[in-house]
């Protein structure tokens, strides 16, 4: 059907308000995800970026199928994930799965090491036979760098970065050909986010693995992604490879949000472009008409309220960008 | 040097897992293996707590009262004779004789019978119909919940002593079926009640959604990842449960609605004498010493497993 | 504003106006816990000038916050215990101090902002209501000059329509307008010293940026002395005059920013720089440090780092660990190889 081993098409997510207790009465919705479009390749990574509110968790959760989305397209390896069955979509889980944020919490601690990395295999049992599915946790504790010994142990008996290894391996049992990376390392130590990081691109190599990785950290996507999605009130505003969003960027979201990253380096200090964005992010059950940005941004126009503008190309930068005036500001480097 | 940062390196020809055990993996647990779970944790703790020792061991010689009377005494406790009528303690007779001239201990050895298998099968049911329930209405939500949690409240409205004399005296069928069934139908929304606010709050957790996401059922998700946290206050409270059965078993006897003679069970034993406690105080006092002792025990291991399994008591 | 509180202060045993607003000197506290003494700060030293911001950097669990909870007194004791050290407030020594007066200086004279504004503010108090307290508190204001003041400070930190708002309760708020109301509070009553401890770390990075240009502003203002607390290595490098990076309880480097970032002079610090991707570099290789920071219960003998550094020999395994090098005049690290480290970058 097409070489994207991923594709969403029109993907909305809304979640109804409603009013009263017996006679429940819609009253609104909170429109978390918006038409979102996304293509994933092969052995590709694809950072999605936003902040809070932006829908990237939502959107993280439909892709699993933790969600039912509202309306619109989800094609895992061809298949439409939103048309199928509920036992056909249990089964389709099996090639995309997920690495959560919070190693404390997204394993459970009444189970070993052994249990619940070991669970798939219970949940798919055709994937393993019975007998040697205790050796096949074993290799994939020593593949994300434990010491299979440990298989017996409870997570509470390890530390953060090693419970988001028992994490990464849990979802690796089933031999999935796309993983799900929401805000995998945002929870640990800079020390040992780069650990686990670098665990990442080692799998993705061996294992010829495909990421879509959910991240508030602009810096670590940029180091993991290939490609970027930029998220907005439930719309992505930009999307290009690594280079384009963060050499070239046209949507005055990503640049002020790219500008408000610091760097890591104090002659820079005073360099750089620095977009102080004011207001807050606007309720996504009311967002502004037209563009969703334009109540924050700099350039708005009478067009912005009026129309919404497309996520297309719009200049040589040559990548979409949901932006009427869309131009090219590099605010990542000193300017001088 | 870590081993993961050479990864890239020997990614190449490297076979899978092929870059060793590492890093933090030998830190981790420390040396010292700490308690594997909440449980042996509670365990440990709780055999060293003389309160629970105690009321446990008292169970155990109640529970084996009731299980083998005969262990017990060889008495039969229906071996009566009129003249022998309300004589006080001796050493062949530790308890005495009783109005109608029956061996008293051995009548409250055999009068443990019926109290506890009401207990043990009133709160067997509630534990499991209520914590269905519970289960069901907490973690599916919506029109299930809605259902259930409108049926709770109406037994909930109902009191219980008065909603069990009417039922029984309805009935006027009063035995121990009756009996229990009665326990059961107002005492079971508690329960489900306890389970469903804890399925609630556990359904929601990462660990949960991680299971499904790797495309577990519900029944799985159900009874592997959330009716785990519920097993705690649920023992906890049904151990409570138990104590509370024996004393309202013993209540509603009294009170006429209950077990009736030829039957033998503390209740009969108490509403029969409760005449005589001025003359013969002991007809009243060993009974009721039993039925006290037994329903504090309950109690009393209810509030120490309560602790034992809570974590911030620790 | 120099009420009649300020001259009470000025009545202190030993102050001398001319010294540091803050002066930490060999802080050590201990937290005596059921499996052990967690060691939590070991000999914790840094001043911070007037005007001037102080970053402290570490990850979770190397004593930054414990530092920080032990100067404002608000440490939970038990189990922490303070055992050694000065806390130096212009050359008065606040652990001498007797507790009313203790209390008078810290509430006066050193402010803390903290990550979670949330929790910090009562819930069930208006911001206006808590705002008006501290003055009718410390100030003897009166209802209505207080409410004003409130008011006032809301527009400081720049809360759109302050007059309306200082009448909500802190739900209301946004997590960015919830940290502005705790500065807020935090500067109510003029102090010399804020301590900021993560006050970022729970926003979004264009609310980060938004507060961060705020405290600069404030702090600039009012020459106020500024002990940052952190781990996030850019915002250090974006705001900090001069940096203490801890490790396992101990401050094992301190130097001036640019030094730190062009010449890290120990191997923990230059392991961290390695290790964090750059938002302005491609295809940039990260070098993790390997293992994990020790229990403070049971930290290894000599350098606390040791086991993971990778310049270690046996000497780094011995007791006691390395002293304060003096790299330079105004920079030092605490390690036996400061020369290797800083060299080979």
């Amino acid at each position: 059907m097409s070489d994207y081993v991923l594709e969403t098409r029109d993907l909305v997510k809304h979640f109804p308000l409603t009013q009263g207790i017996v006679f429940k009465k819609q009253i609104g919705a909170v429109r978390a995800v918006d038409g979102v479009n996304l293509q994933l390749r092969r052995g590709e990574t694809l950072g999605v970026v936003g902040e809070s509110g932006c829908g990237k968790s939502t959107l993280a959760r439909m892709l699993v199928g933790l969600e039912t989305p509202t309306s619109g397209d989800l094609f895992v390896q061809g298949r439409n994930m939103a048309k199928v069955g509920a036992e056909e979509r249990r089964r389709g889980r099996r090639n995309i799965q997920l690495v959560m944020q919070d190693p404390y919490t997204s394993l459970n601690p009444r189970m070993t090491v052994g249990d619940i990395i070991g669970e798939p295999f219970e949940v798919h049992p055709d994937v393993v036979p019975k007998g040697q599915r205790r050796r096949k946790v074993q290799e994939l504790l020593e593949l994300v760098g434990l010491n299979p010994e440990h298989i017996n142990r409870y997570p509470h008996q390890f530390s953060g970065g090693q419970r988001q290894r028992i994490g990464i391996a849990r979802a690796l049992a089933l031999n999935p050909e796309i993983i799900l990376c929401d805000e995998p390392v945002s929870a640990l130590d800079v020390s040992i986010q780069a650990q686990v990081i670098n665990l990442l691109e080692k799998l993705q190599n061996e294992l010829g693995l495909s990421y879509i990785f959910i991240a508030h950290d602009l810096s670590v996507v940029r180091h993991i992604a290939d490609r970027v999605a930029v998220m907005y009130l439930g719309k992505i505003v930009e999307i290009g490879t690594e280079d384009e969003i963060y050499e070239t960027p046209t949507h005055p979201y990503t640049q002020a949000l790219l500008s408000a990253v610091p760097v890591p380096d104090p002659t820079l200090r005073g360099q750089r472009d620095q977009i102080v964005l004011t207001g807050d992010v606007p309720s996504p059950a009311n967002p502004p008409s037209g563009c969703r940005f334009r109540t924050r941004c700099w350039k708005a126009q009478d067009i912005c309220a009026e129309q919404e503008p497309l996520l297309e190309v719009r200049d040589k930068s040559g990548h979409p960008s949901a932006c009427h005036f869309a131009e090219v500001r590099d605010v990542v480097h000193a300017t001088e | 040097m870590s081993d993961l940062t050479s990864a890239g390196a020997a990614v190449g020809g490297a076979p899978v897992g092929g870059d060793g055990p590492t890093t933090e993996a030998t830190t981790g647990g420390d040396g010292k293996e700490r308690s594997a779970s909440l449980w042996a944790d509670a365990r440990r703790q709780l055999v060293r707590d003389p309160v629970f020792v105690i009321a446990a061991l008292y169970i155990l010689v109640v529970g084996s009262m009731a299980a083998f009377p005969k262990l017990w005494t060889s008495q039969d406790p229906r071996a009566c004779s009129t003249d022998r009528s309300r004589i006080g303690p001796s050493w062949e007779h530790p308890f005495g004789f009783d109005l109608l001239g029956c061996d008293y201990y051995a009548h409250a050895i055999y009068g443990a019978r019926p109290s506890m298998v009401i207990a043990v099968m009133a709160t067997s049911a509630i534990v499991i119909v209520g914590g269905l329930l519970g289960l069901l209405a907490g973690y599916y939500g919506g029109w299930v919940d809605t259902i259930i949690s409108r049926v709770m409240d109406i037994f909930f409205s109902l009191p219980f002593l008065l909603g069990a004399i009417v039922f029984l005296t309805v009935i006027k069928r009063q035995n121990i079926w009756t009996i229990t069934m009665v326990l059961f139908l107002l005492a079971w929304p508690t329960i489900a009640r306890i389970i469903r606010g804890s399925v609630i709050s556990s359904k929601d957790l990462d660990y949960v959604h991680a299971a499904k996401a790797v495309g577990a059922r519900n029944s799985r998700l159900m009874f592997r990842h959330v009716l785990p946290n519920a097993i705690a206050p649920m023992l906890v409270y049904a151990t409570i449960v138990l104590g509370s059965f024996v004393a309202a078993e013993a209540t509603l006897t009294f009170l006429g609605v209950g077990l009736q003679p030829p039957a033998q069970s503390w209740g009969i034993m108490i509403s029969a004498h409760q005449v005589y406690f001025l003359e013969d105080p002991w007809l009243l006092l060993f009974p009721c010493g039993l039925l006290i002792g037994t329903v504090l025990s309950f109690i009393l291991m209810g509030d120490a497993l309560r602790d034992a399994l809570d974590p911030k008591f620790r | 504003m120099s009420t009649d509180v300020n001259v009470k202060l000025d009545a202190l045993p030993g102050l001398d106006p001319n010294a540091l607003p803050l002066e930490v000197k060999n802080l050590q506290v201990e937290f005596r816990t059921r499996n052990g003494i967690a060691h939590a700060v070991n000999g914790v030293s840094f001043d911070v000038r007037a005007g001037e911001t102080r970053a402290i950097l570490g990850e979770s669990g190397c004593g930054k916050s414990v530092t920080a909870q032990a100067i404002m007194g608000i440490l939970d004791s038990p189990p922490g215990f303070i055992t050694g050290g000065e806390i130096l407030y212009r050359g008065v020594d606040l652990l001498k101090l007797p507790e009313a007066q203790r209390r008078k200086v810290r509430a006066n004279r050193i402010a803390m902002i903290f990550q979670d504004a949330l929790s910090a503010l009562n819930p069930v108090f208006t911001v206006g209501f808590q705002l008006a307290e501290l003055f009718r508190k410390h100030r003897g204001m009166s209802r209505q000059d207080a409410k004003a003041r409130a008011v006032e400070l809301l527009d400081l930190v720049k809360i759109p329509a302050a007059k309306q708002r200082v009448n909500d309760y802190p739900h209301q708020f946004s997590g960015g307008m919830r940290q502005r109301v705790m500065i807020a509070m935090a500067l109510a009553l003029d102090p010399e010293v804020l301590i900021a401890d993560e006050p970022t770390t729970a926003l979004d990075v264009t609310v980060q940026a938004q507060i961060m240009a705020l405290l600069a502003e404030l702090q600039q203002e009012r020459n106020m002395a500024l002990v940052l607390i952190t781990h996030d290595m850019g915002v250090v490098a974006d705001v900090a005059d001069r940096i203490s990076v801890m490790y396992a309880g101990r401050v094992i480097e301190e130097a001036g920013v640019n030094d730190i970032y062009a010449s890290p002079a120990h191997p923990y610090t230059k392991g961290l720089l390695e290790s964090i991707p750059r938002l302005d570099l491609k295809g940039q290789e990260l070098s993790a440090i390997k293992g994990l920071p020790p229990a403070l219960t049971n930290i290894p003998p000599g350098c606390a780092f040791n086991p993971r550094c990778r310049y270690a020999q046996d000497v780094c395994r011995q007791n006691p660990g390395p002293p304060l090098y003096q790299v330079t005049p105004s920079r030092t690290s605490a390690c036996h190889f400061w020369r290797e480290v800083k060299g080979d970058e």
